[in-house]
Order: structure tokens, then sequence, then C-alpha cells
């Protein structure tokens, strides 16, 4: 099963590198990682997704909190969630086919950003599954380069995570929510 | 008052309690060097790296203190890389400080410059690498306390020249206090319960209690006892776990796995309950995972959650402080009798007692296992024994009866040969009072050996006892069952180790006879200072019981009937 986590860490030099070590000598694979800054500066949040049962996934939650720099851990598998992956997609599209390319990244919602004589750049974001399928219907007249950012993902509402619940109930924060992730 | 990053480097280790460091200088750890003579801390001058770790690491299992070892740059760090990962899988608390090139150099391939955060990340809690001297406090303040905290283990703090040379005004040591995310003792869910784990207690017919070296770091020896006392229930230990409940406990059965005795693998087999406490289920004491244990519901207490449900899925995972732990069971379990279930372990017994080596007449040969049982009776198993790998670890392991807790020190998860020398040089440093052992076969001191000269330089009592058989016993032992006697690469063409260690100043003995063994070991006792004592034992010996690696725990090769054994005689 494909378990999502969130991960927060110190946005210090080589994390990136320990992280990714972890997954690497304990065996897990990798689907897809990303990192970027958080609403707290000093904070940076990844979001990995790995293929692994359950007791994988609580393995690698608490090898994950053995990292020094981690500061919290979500498994946002199973709660609801809004989950999003971007893509850029150079198609190649002259004459009838780049009318045809253009009504399609209609259809999806997605956008041209770049137009030159002999291709088109496509800009979509959505679910891997949407992303996926453009793809699908845009392969005939020629994908020429393509990049995809991987899953970032949110819980949805004021929903606390596992590890938040925990600590309003250990009375050690009380707010429970992103917040307690500021250093 | 204004410090340099090598005078912080040393208040902060001063602060930290730490009295002896174990090292070797070089020029970009120089600065640090020569702060040090300004501090009350005694240097102890290894003669490789790898030394120095091991010997951290022998001071901190003797001690339950943080070790602390300290190299240059470039080659004097990656020589340590051995011993932190020997600490890493046997969980000691050890700080390995080492030099690195000016900041500015980083990444030119100076020289003398490795990437020794990189190399050791994946074989350290943590590591850090300090650039300016404002960073050296707090570096090592976190670096003790990660060392320290959890499960413990090795820290490496790499510290550039320019670092060690700048200079700090006012240090703050307050603002340097550690912050550090703590998530054990902190339940989740799908965490079992202290009520599940008594529950389970009260209602087994065949419980059996499986104590690792946990009991040890989380100084759980007597409430382990006091469980076992109270429910009546028989204890298995590891390798590591030896001495966190005496050998002479009624209810302690002896070591488990690979070459643990018949009977306790047979009990592990047959109990309908295992308590698994401060333990990892490593493959050497389980065998094959899918036969292991097939009777048994399993509660396994660990202060690492990453350990929980790993090898073996387990029915009550339990992530805490095992002493913790153990002080909200101990009233809740109800006090029973299991003289049925501790009658059945003695039936399985059978004629172990006849097959034990011990109970052979003399019949002129030296037997490793002779040795080191009279090395127990002679030492009134008050030593604190350091053993190497291989088999005489594992005789170590089965005829020394350790009554005191860290009174084994042993390489287990790493299985590091060389590690005994130096760990026992540690271990004297850390506990000048104690009588201190090494035993160690004749491969496994030559790969350390060079240390002799430090033992000599600081003039310590530690004793060498080399178990002398010619061979990389155990490699042969494998050739020997597995590989149809092909004997590759495995004999040895040693040195005269009495003259060697002469020509250290220390005093030696050979010894071929069983009768000679008493007299060696007490002229070694009797003097303050060093000896060695090289036992060349029977060549061809080996170490029974056995579980073929992978196999079923239940199945292994028992010790030949003494009629086979006379037989061959």
């Amino acid at each position: 099963m494909v378990h999502t986590f969130a991960v927060y860490v110190e946005n210090k030099p080589g994390v990136l590198n320990r992280v990714a070590s972890l997954f690497r000598r304990r065996a897990f694979n990798i689907e897809s990682l990303t990192v970027g800054h958080t609403e707290t500066p000093g904070v940076s949040r990844m979001t990995v997704v790995v293929d692994t049962d359950e007791y994988g996934a609580r393995r690698l939650e608490a090898h994950l909190y053995k990292l020094v720099p981690v500061r919290r851990v979500e498994d946002i598998t199973t709660a609801p969630s809004i989950s999003r992956d971007l893509a850029l997609i150079k198609v190649a599209a002259t004459g009838e086919a780049r009318t045809q390319v253009m009504q399609l990244v209609d259809v999806y919602r997605a956008r041209i950003v770049d137009v030159s004589p002999e291709s088109l750049v496509i800009e979509t974001t959505g679910t891997e599954d949407k992303i996926d399928s453009l793809l699908e219907v845009l392969r005939p007249y020629g994908v020429i380069e393509m990049v995809r950012t991987g899953r970032v993902a949110m819980a949805r509402g004021n929903v606390p995570s596992r590890r938040a619940q925990m600590r309003v109930r250990s009375g050690s924060d009380g707010r429970g929510d992103v917040s307690d992730c500021s250093v | 008052m204004t410090l340099t990053g090598a005078q912080i480097l040393w208040e902060a280790l001063v602060r930290e309690g730490v009295t002896d460091v174990f090292g070797y200088p070089g020029g970009a750890i120089l600065p640090a060097y020569d702060a040090m003579l300004g501090y009350p801390i005694r240097h102890i001058l290894v003669r490789h790296e790898q030394g120095a770790t091991h010997m951290a690491d022998g001071y901190a299992r003797a001690s339950g203190k943080v070790g602390v070892a300290i190299a240059t740059s470039g080659p004097g760090a990656t020589n340590m890389v051995t011993g932190i990962a020997t600490a890493m899988m046997d969980s000691s608390p050890i700080v390995c400080i080492t030099g690195q090139v000016g900041s500015k150099l980083i990444g030119s391939d100076a020289f003398q410059e490795t990437d020794i955060t990189g190399i050791t990340l994946p074989i350290t809690k943590h590591n850090y690498l300090v650039t300016r001297a404002d960073d050296v406090a707090p570096a090592v303040r976190e670096a003790f306390a990660v060392a320290r905290s959890g499960r413990p283990g090795p820290v490496l703090v790499d510290i550039t020249k320019d670092a060690q040379q700048g200079t700090c005004e006012n240090v703050d040591w307050d603002a340097a206090e550690p912050h550090l995310t703590e998530t054990y003792d902190d339940a989740l869910p799908g965490d079992g319960t202290a009520a599940e784990a008594i529950e389970f207690i009260n209602q087994a017919e065949r419980p059996l209690i499986l104590a690792g070296h946990g009991v040890m770091l989380s100084g759980a020896e007597r409430e382990i006892a006091a469980l076992a006392e109270r429910g009546h229930m028989p204890i298995a230990v590891t390798l590591l776990g030896i001495g966190g409940v005496a050998a002479s406990h009624p209810l302690n059965l002896g070591m488990m796995g690979m070459h643990g005795e018949a009977w306790v693998n047979h009990a592990i087999q047959e109990a309908d309950l295992l308590i698994a406490l401060g333990m990892r289920f490593d493959d050497r004491v389980t065998g094959n995972l899918k036969t292991y244990a097939p009777t048994a519901r399993k509660i396994h207490v660990d202060i690492d959650r990453a350990e929980l449900n790993k090898n073996v899925r387990v029915d009550v995972a339990i992530a805490k402080d095992l002493r913790t732990a153990l002080q909200e069971w101990i009233p809740a379990v109800a006090q029973r009798d299991r003289g049925a279930w501790l009658a059945r372990i003695d039936a399985i017994k059978g004629d172990a007692a006849v097959r034990d080596i011990q109970n052979l007449p003399d019949n002129g040969h030296l037997y490793a296992a002779h040795v080191i049982n009279d090395l127990w009776r002679l030492t009134s198993g008050n030593a604190v024994v350091v053993s190497d790998v291989g088999q005489h670890q594992m005789w170590e392991a089965q005829y020394y009866k350790h009554d005191r807790s860290r009174s084994l020190i042993t390489s287990g998860g790493l299985g590091t040969m060389g590690f005994a020398l130096p760990a026992a040089i540690g271990a004297k440093v850390a506990r000048p009072d104690a009588e201190v052992w090494v035993v160690v076969g004749d491969g496994g001191f030559q790969m350390t050996m060079a240390e002799l000269a430090t033992i000599a330089q600081e003039n310590l009592d530690v004793n060498i006892a080399i178990i002398n058989n010619g061979y990389l016993g155990m490699v042969r032992q494998w050739q020997e069952f597995f590989y149809e006697k092909r004997y590759a690469a495995t004999p040895l063409l040693n040195p005269n180790f009495a003259k060697l260690a002469e020509a250290f100043g220390i005093r030696a003995a050979t010894v071929t006879k069983r009768s000679d063994v008493a007299g060696a070991v007490e002229a070694a006792r009797c003097q303050n200072r060093a000896a060695l004592i090289d036992f060349q034992v029977e060549q061809e010996d080996s170490v029974y019981p056995m579980v073929p690696a992978g196999a079923d725990l239940h199945k292994m090769i028992r010790r030949p009937s003494p009629i086979v054994e006379t037989a061959a005689d």
C-alpha cells in the first residue's frame, strides 16, 4: 500500500541526505519526495510517498523520529487530505494538431505557458491520476519532454494528526495542530 | 572571557563530566590537543584510531558513562568507522571528536580531507560538522544528549581547524542547552498497553522472559529479577543480556540462540508467552523466523519503537524505557506457581549435563571450554571479561558465569574482531578497581594487538588470555560443518605471543596443559600490571550446541555424547 508522510524537518544542511539515506539503508522505496519551506521560518516540510505495509509505515515513522533534525512526522495516508502534483509537458504540435492539443488542454483545465513554432509547453496541476490521464491523451501528438514535481499533500480542515492527538492528550503542548511544529 | 573553539571543546567536555579521552593527534586536530593541556582530562594515546573508538565503547559499557574518542581528519577519522559501527549496533553511547580541514578548504580535496560526516551518517545516531567557534559548545552538548538519550549510540562531532582556532566571547552555556524531539515513552495508536501485557502474563502457563542488553542500559536488573520471581517465570538471556540477570539466579536458564543451550531454545519453542525485554530478535537468536516460537503469544518492550514488529510480529508492542515499564507491571503481576513448566524445562535438559565438557575427565588435551571455566573459578566470577568475536566468545558466554551487571563486554551486533583488547583498555580506565580479563582468539588478537603498547605506556593492569587454536576457529568450524572441511584461508601461522608481549614489557606465559592453567592465571592475577597468557588449545574443537544459520531454532547440532568423544580419542 502507498503511504504518504508529511515530515517536518529543521532547515539545516544535509537534512535531505539524512532522510534519503534512511530510506535507502532500511530498504524502503521512495515513490516520490518533495521538499519546501513551511509557514514557520527554519522548518521545511517533506512529502514522502512510500510503498510499504502498515508495519513498515509504523517502523518508518519511528525511524524518522530518530533523526535529530526531524521535528514531526504525520502519516496522512488515511486522513482526508488534498494531494497535488505539478507537471510541465512539452508537446510537438503544429498545424491541425496544435488546435486539437489546445482543446485537450481546455478540457483538462491545464494552461499553455509557452508557444514555439514546433511545440507547446503545458502546465498542469492536479492529482497524479489527472496528470497521468492528460499525459496519455497527449502522447499520440509526441511528448518531447516532461517534468513532474511529485506529490505534495496536506490534511483537510482542522483534522489533528495521530501524533498531534497524542500531544494534546499528554498535555505537553495543548494546541495539537500544525502550530506545534514551530521550533 | 574570550575562549578559542579548542578551549570551548574541552570546557564543554569537562562540563559533561568527561575525565578520560582516547585519542591520536594529527594536523587538523592540533589546536584542540594544544588546548587540552589546560584542562583536567586524562588522555590515553592509542596506537590506531579504531582502538580509540573501541576503548571509548568499552569505557561506556563498563561504566554506563559516555566514552570519548578523538582523532584527526582524513585517515584518522576513517579509521574510526569500524568502532563507530560497533557502538551503533550494540547501542553504546560514545562521542567521537574529529578534526577537519579549514572550512574554506572543505570540498577541495585538501590534504587529509575526507567527508567524515557523510561517511558516518548511516552508522551514527547523529553527527555534526562544526565550522565556527560559536557552534562548538551547542554541538558538543547536543552530541552528549543524543548519545545518552533513548536508545544510546555513537555521535560524531567534526570540527574544522579554523573553528578550533577561532574565538568566541562570553560563551552562553545555558543557550547551548540541547532541544531534542523525544518520542519514546509516548504511546502512539497501535501500541500495546501495560494492561494487555499483564493480562497475557497472568494467563500464561508457559511464559519465558527474554532479557537483552536493554536490561543493563535501562538499569532494570532488579526489576527483571523481581518480575521473574513474582510470576515464577524462567528467563533466557541474549549474548549482550548476559550479566543483566545473575547466572546463578535459579530462574535464569542461560543464553539463547545459535550457540545457546539446547534447553533454552527448546523452551522458547514450547513457550506459550514470550516476554521480550530490551532485546531485538536478532537473526542469531531467532533462527528461522517462520518456525520461531510457534505456540507463543509475544510481548515486546523496547525503547526504540523502530525495533517493534521488525523481525517478529508481536501481540503487545510497547515503546518505553524498560525499567519504567517493569515498575508499572510488577505490582499487577499475579504471584503464581509455574512449577510444572519449570519441571518440563528440566526434563528437556535430559542428558545435557553428561554431555557437558566440564564433566569430562582430563584426557591430556587442553580445551578452550576448560580454560574459560577455570578462569571463572579462579577469578571467583568477579572479573570484567572482555571477549572478542568467534569460538572463544561463545565458550566465554557458556562457561564464564556472570553474576554481575556490565561484567561481560563483547561485540554482539557487528561481531567486530579486534574489539576485545582495546575495549578492555577502556573498561580498565573506566573501572580501575575492577579485575579486567581479555578473552581473545589468536586471529582477533592480531587485528588490534598494537594496543599492547598503549597498555604498556599507560601501565594498565589488563590481563590477556589468548585462546590460541591456530585457526580462525569459528570460520573453520563452519567450513567443517558446511563446506566439507575445506579450510580455505583459516589456518594461521602465529608469532610467539609470549615473546611478543615481552617485547612490549608485558609479562607472559604459554600454557599447553590443563594442569598449568591455574598457575598461570594466578601468576597473572597477583601482580599489579598487565600479563598475557597464550593458551594453546585443541585446534579443531567446535562450539556446541549450534543452530545452523537460518535453521529452525530447535534443530541444533548437539554436543557429541561422551561415548563418541572417548572413541574418537
